[in-house]
């Protein structure tokens, strides 16, 4: 599904499904001549409530981290797929599939560290 | 119009995607980081899987230039490689791994009306548009982080 949705958007529209762009360019109100991005929001958003009409229960969820982590964790995640031009959908997805070296690049880089901050926090004692 | 509709059918249909993949579980997408502990492949898996899909559409889209309704099309350089994207995709990597949440599930788990994944989502969009505005700051008087292109 992910896989049909990214190429419905790039062979109908020209669009990349890179979803950190996506949302930075829909709240900087930068909308070029369409209205898709915030669109595109949209239907994510609605994917749950979807799901929920349709198994007749919201899909669980576990979310460990405490509030501190999480802003510290969102504004790296804002700040770094700003800098680095792209997030998993962008590079990971996208970019591979268009046999993108940068990409790759970029996919291995933030996978990489992700691990590394799950191994320190899981089996160093937080070091 | 149309290509409002497309969006908005595309996001839907990459949301529904992540929900039914439990990717917008971060539980789940830390349990995949977590190479040293019990390892859970689902994420590359559903990466993989939308890789194959995806990956014909854009050989031919790169072939021809332009889209089925005949627009023309540009894609993301392939070859630029700049200090930006490796330091940025880093930090991008240690928000990651802290919250187990990457942008696309953070937004579909907006829906969940958790109010501590509203906050995530906010300070995403402080720190992109924090680093949007440097990065204009600096190409705008004249410092940009040069890019290096490495030939095919």
């Amino acid at each position: 599904m992910i896989g049909t949705a990214t190429v419905m958007l790039l062979l109908l529209n020209g669009n990349i499904a890179g979803i950190s762009g996506i949302l930075g360019r829909s709240i900087k109100l930068d909308f070029g001549d369409s209205a898709w991005r915030p669109a595109f929001l949209l239907g994510l958003v609605l994917a749950i409530p979807a799901y929920q009409l349709w198994q007749g229960a919201a899909p669980g969820y576990t979310l460990d981290a405490n509030l501190p982590t999480l802003l510290v964790a969102g504004l790296l995640v804002g700040v770094g797929t700003r800098v680095g031009s792209g997030c998993t959908s962008g590079h990971g997805v996208c970019g591979i599939s268009n046999l993108s070296p940068r990409s790759l690049t970029a996919t291995l880089t933030f996978m990489a560290s992700a691990a590394l901050v799950v191994y320190v926090q899981r089996h160093t004692e937080g070091l | 119009m149309r290509s409002t509709l497309v969006g908005l059918s595309s996001g839907f249909i990459f949301g529904l995607g992540l929900v039914i993949s439990g990717m917008t579980d971060p539980d789940r997408i830390l349990a995949f980081l977590d190479v040293a502990g019990v390892w859970n492949p689902s994420l590359a898996f559903v990466m993989a899987a939308a890789i194959a899909v995806a990956a014909p559409a854009f050989a031919f889209a790169r072939r021809r230039g332009k889209t089925l309704l005949g627009v023309q099309l540009s894609l993301p350089p392939r070859f630029v490689f700049t200090p930006s994207l490796i330091l940025g995709s880093a930090a991008f990597g240690v928000g990651w791994g802290l919250s187990g949440f990457c942008p696309g599930p953070a937004v579909v788990a907006l829906a969940t009306g958790d109010y501590r994944i509203w906050l995530f989502v906010l300070a995403l969009m402080a720190g992109w548009l924090f680093a949007d505005a440097i990065l204009n700051h600096l190409e705008k008087s004249g410092r940009p982080i040069p890019p290096v292109e490495v030939s095919k």
